[in-house]
């Protein structure tokens, strides 16, 4: 599909040359992509394309205005810059800005190859919709239409529950065949009793009838019963396992009619859709910097570019003491391991070297840096690619630091340098995508019909006020009172909205 | 545009917030300064769609560069350089700015306190001349010939005498045909307004008398500004004695004299004489003052010049009685007594403090006058 022609513009033939030559090169480096169609637009266009999410058909809504207002805003008082868009479709869309360079639409050009390749090959977006252009825009049409029939208003708002919604989805949910968690009930409750009382409890062998006691004795009868009373319990409980996917969840059983069901489902789709993208921002940017960095400056780089080109590189991976800049990390980080496995610095014989000046000059030549790269870029995502590759000496060599605020100044310093907690710390960040984990544990609570959402607590509190807006909206979509069990400054608590009020009790 | 319907359903929400929260804007002051010539930055609290989200835990973060442990990393450095390749896709935690035109604001205003459109009667001979093309003729330059109707006159002409065929259609417009666009001139009343702030800056009004009535003035501008194409604004301040002064003064002069506030209605009376005849403009006269007033014989003065120059010419004249510790507050009940609800076109209220001044700005403005 054509993407909107008012919108776009045809490069220039100096640009459509210079989109043959790098694609060639790009092939030629072993980068394997889908066709890839660049478009020119100017400032405002870029900034209604990233203010729609990299899709200009999508669905109307407010948010993309107040988005774009701020883009565009941060661009006319020259506060920041979008260079590039590139969209995960095939075939793969990617805009260039009309007002940059020669030099810069040269890097851009070669840094959207290294998104394509990335988007077709890397793991996490195999099940990732590739007509996504078709289906965003089908996606408006149908909003659009329910807009017509319902009303704006309604339509809008019921857009906003669903969106305050959408990180309650199962990251994981693609890769992975989690059980069918929802059986039919088949006994009634009476069943279920008299099955109890008739149940043989399961005893320890005994064989000579004065040892029974000894053997079996009350107390562990009494526990085998509740066992089985709790087995039993689970058993007509529903969900059966608690569910990560809360808003499938919610499009399976809560009473919807059928506009929002569909509403919620394509704000479900879309969650999904984005998900690979937040799962692999690290990676996915380091690769398009290794790549562009190695296309401009070893085959399109001419000799009166070259300052120009260094500096807006620099501008790319610059430093800052107070986040991790993506780009950087996961350029270096791909460098690192090219050199490792070029350098043979893998395997059992060199993790068992302690001597650190063996280690450094550790080079058996094995040069497989480049295959390992390419395995990388196939297999991992942002958590496994630090787990397995952020070593100390990449740690050092980063000159990483966590920073805390110190309590005596308020002033934020330097807290230390140490290799595991900073690892940890990134971990942390990156678990489940930055988002609280939320599953569905009841969905008749009390027997009343209510939800019981829980909140595996890893070691940081929710938001108290946003978790009760939102559990507002989940009562508009499930109709009856809603609960999250969570814990706030370590105590155990069950947050609740009836309709009518938000209630925190001890659970 | 696709992106205008949901830029202007941002901007519906927009201001929707302004409303909710525009008694805080009268009473804080926050918006004072924060105007250019036809827009006003105003600064919401960013509008978000909750999450499930974790709350701000003791603030920690990864960095990167040199330094010791124990340093203090540097807070001034921007996190999205010029060079920083692609907005990020976070939400910035700042505020939200947004730019609304001083019409909108002024029309939220009026909403929100149920303002009546000010109704300028007894002006309507003030007037600008305007041309305006209406109807034709069948003279004229040809630079204003109406080519549709000259062509349609030539065609019913043609048929008429039978000289158009369909299936040859040539039409040719002769010099009866031809229709030519006139004008003509109107009068349309023009609105201008000047408003003549007064103020008591005696040693008795301290700086939060000031600022109540800054913050008052500053509504009262926003909301007469739309009702007025054409908006003076003049400034007087008095103590004993009264001079005409700039806004940024009028605001942050400090006298320690008595009271006259005769001075200042004859200064006004002088202003109004030389630059504002009343038949030309609708003149908006506003007093504040803690209402100490010297001597009871000046506020009878005072009263002789309202009588017989002030209150004929003006449209209104509002007094604000701004409390202070000092200050007896004798002004305003020597008003209410003299002129009891009699006389339409004085309005007093006294505001207590900024929570007062949303009720001023009704009482003010509530007449439409």
């Amino acid at each position: 599909m054509a993407l909107d022609s008012r919108l776009t513009s045809e490069l220039t033939p100096e640009l459509k040359d210079i989109v043959q030559e790098i694609e060639a090169h790009a092939r030629n480096c072993g980068l394997d992509f889908f066709p890839t169609i660049f478009e020119m637009v100017d400032y405002e266009q870029m900034s209604e394309i990233a203010a729609y999410g990299g899709f200009p058909t999508r669905y109307p809504h407010w948010r993309f205005g107040m988005e774009y207002e701020n883009i565009s805003k941060s661009y006319e008082y020259g506060l920041s810059l979008i260079y590039e868009m590139v969209i995960n479709n095939n075939p793969c869309y990617a805009y260039l800005l009309r007002s940059n360079s020669l030099v810069d639409q040269k890097t851009v050009i070669s840094h959207v190859y290294g998104h394509c390749d990335f988007f077709k090959n890397n793991y996490c977006f195999s099940f990732s919709n590739r007509k996504m252009l078709d289906e965003m825009a089908n996606h408006g049409s149908r909003i659009r239409r329910y807009i017509e029939e319902i009303g704006h208003d309604e339509v809008e708002n019921f857009i906003d529950v669903c969106l305050s919604l959408e990180n309650l989805i199962d990251q994981h949910g693609a890769y992975i065949k989690r059980e069918e968690t929802v059986k039919l009930r088949t006994s009634t409750f009476d069943d279920d009793l008299s099955k109890l009382q008739n149940t043989v409890l399961p005893k320890l062998p005994s064989h000579r009838s004065y040892m029974e006691e000894f053997i079996n004795p009350d107390i562990y009868l009494k526990e085998q019963k509740k066992k089985i009373q709790k087995e039993r319990e689970r058993e007509k409980s529903f969900p059966e396992n608690p569910v990560r996917d809360v808003l499938k969840f919610l499009l399976d059983h809560a009473p919807l009619n059928s506009w929002q069901r569909d509403v919620l489902t394509i704000i479900r789709q879309e969650a999904y859709y984005y998900a690979p993208q937040g799962q692999t921002k690290i990676m996915n940017e380091g690769w398009a910097v290794y790549w562009h960095s190695k296309i401009m400056t070893e085959m399109m780089l001419k000799d009166h570019e070259v300052v120009d080109y260094c500096d807006h590189y620099a501008g790319i991976v610059q430093m800052s003491s107070q986040k991790l800049n993506p780009y950087k990390i996961g350029v270096e980080l791909v460098r690192h391991i090219e050199k490792r496995w070029n350098r043979g610095q893998f395997g059992v014989e060199y993790f068992r070297c302690d001597d650190p000046s063996v280690r450094q000059q550790w080079d058996s030549k094995q040069n497989k840096g480049r295959e390992k790269i390419f395995e990388v870029r196939k297999l991992h995502n942002d958590i496994t690619f630090i787990d397995e590759f952020f070593d100390e000496d990449f740690c050092d060599e980063a000159r990483l630091f966590t920073w805390a605020q110190d309590k005596r100044t308020g002033k934020t310093v330097i807290e230390n340098r140490d290799f595991l907690s900073i690892k940890k710390q990134m971990l942390d960040a990156l678990t489940n995508f930055g988002q609280p984990i939320v599953d569905v544990v009841d969905g008749n609570f009390k027997n009343r019909g209510e939800l019981l959402l829980e909140h595996k607590h890893l070691g940081k509190d929710l938001k108290i006020d946003w978790a009760s807006e939102c559990l507002k909206n989940i009562y508009l979509i499930w109709s009856r009172p809603v609960s999250i069990r969570t814990v706030l400054e370590a105590e155990t608590r069950l947050l609740s909205f009836d309709g009518v009020q938000t209630k925190i009790a001890k659970d | 545009m696709k992106m205008e319907t949901d830029v202007n359903r941002f901007r519906k929400i927009v201001r929707g917030k302004i409303k909710e929260n525009l008694k805080k804007f009268i009473s804080s002051g926050e918006l004072i300064g924060r105007q250019g010539k036809k827009i006003i930055s105003i600064p919401l609290p960013r509008i978000d769609l909750p999450h499930f989200q974790f709350g701000s835990n003791p603030q920690r973060g990864l960095g990167q560069g040199e330094g010791n442990l124990g340093e203090p990393i540097d807070q001034g450095e921007s996190q999205t350089g010029p060079n920083q390749g692609k907005a990020s896709d976070k939400p910035g935690q700042h505020a939200l700015e947004v730019e609304v035109s001083l019409e909108e604001l002024g029309d939220i205003l009026g909403d929100e306190l149920g303002l009546p459109r000010i109704d300028n009667k007894g002006k309507k001979n003030i007037s600008q001349k305007k041309y305006k093309y209406q109807g034709l003729l069948r003279n004229g330059p040809e630079s204003l010939k109406n080519f549709k109707r000259t062509f349609k006159e030539a065609l019913k002409r043609q048929i008429g005498m039978g000289d158009y065929s369909s299936s040859n259609p040539i039409v040719i417009p002769i010099k009866e045909d031809k229709r030519y666009r006139s004008f003509k001139v109107e009068d349309r009343p023009e609105a201008s307004a000047v408003i003549i702030y007064m103020m008591d800056v005696s040693g008795s009004m301290g700086e939060e008398q000031k600022e109540l009535v800054r913050l008052t003035a500053f509504w009262l501008n926003t909301w007469l500004k739309l009702n007025y194409d054409n908006l003076e604004t003049v400034f007087i301040v008095h103590d004993a004695a009264a001079r005409e002064v700039d806004e940024n003064t009028f605001y942050h002069t400090k006298e320690s004299g008595g009271t006259l506030i005769s001075s200042a209605f004859k200064l006004c009376e002088k202003i109004i004489n030389e630059k504002y005849p009343a038949s030309e403009w609708n003149i908006y006269l506003f007093h504040f003052s803690d209402g100490d007033n010297w001597s009871g014989s000046d506020t009878s003065d005072s009263f002789h010049i309202l009588d017989t120059v002030l209150l004929p010419s003006c449209n209104m004249f509002a007094y604000g009685q701004v409390e202070s510790r000092y200050g007896s507050g004798q002004f305003l009940k020597d008003l209410n007594k003299h002129y009891g609800d009699d006389n339409e076109k004085i309005i007093t209220h006294s505001i207590k403090n900024k929570e007062g001044i949303m009720d001023a700005l009704k009482v003010f403005l509530g007449k439409g006058k």
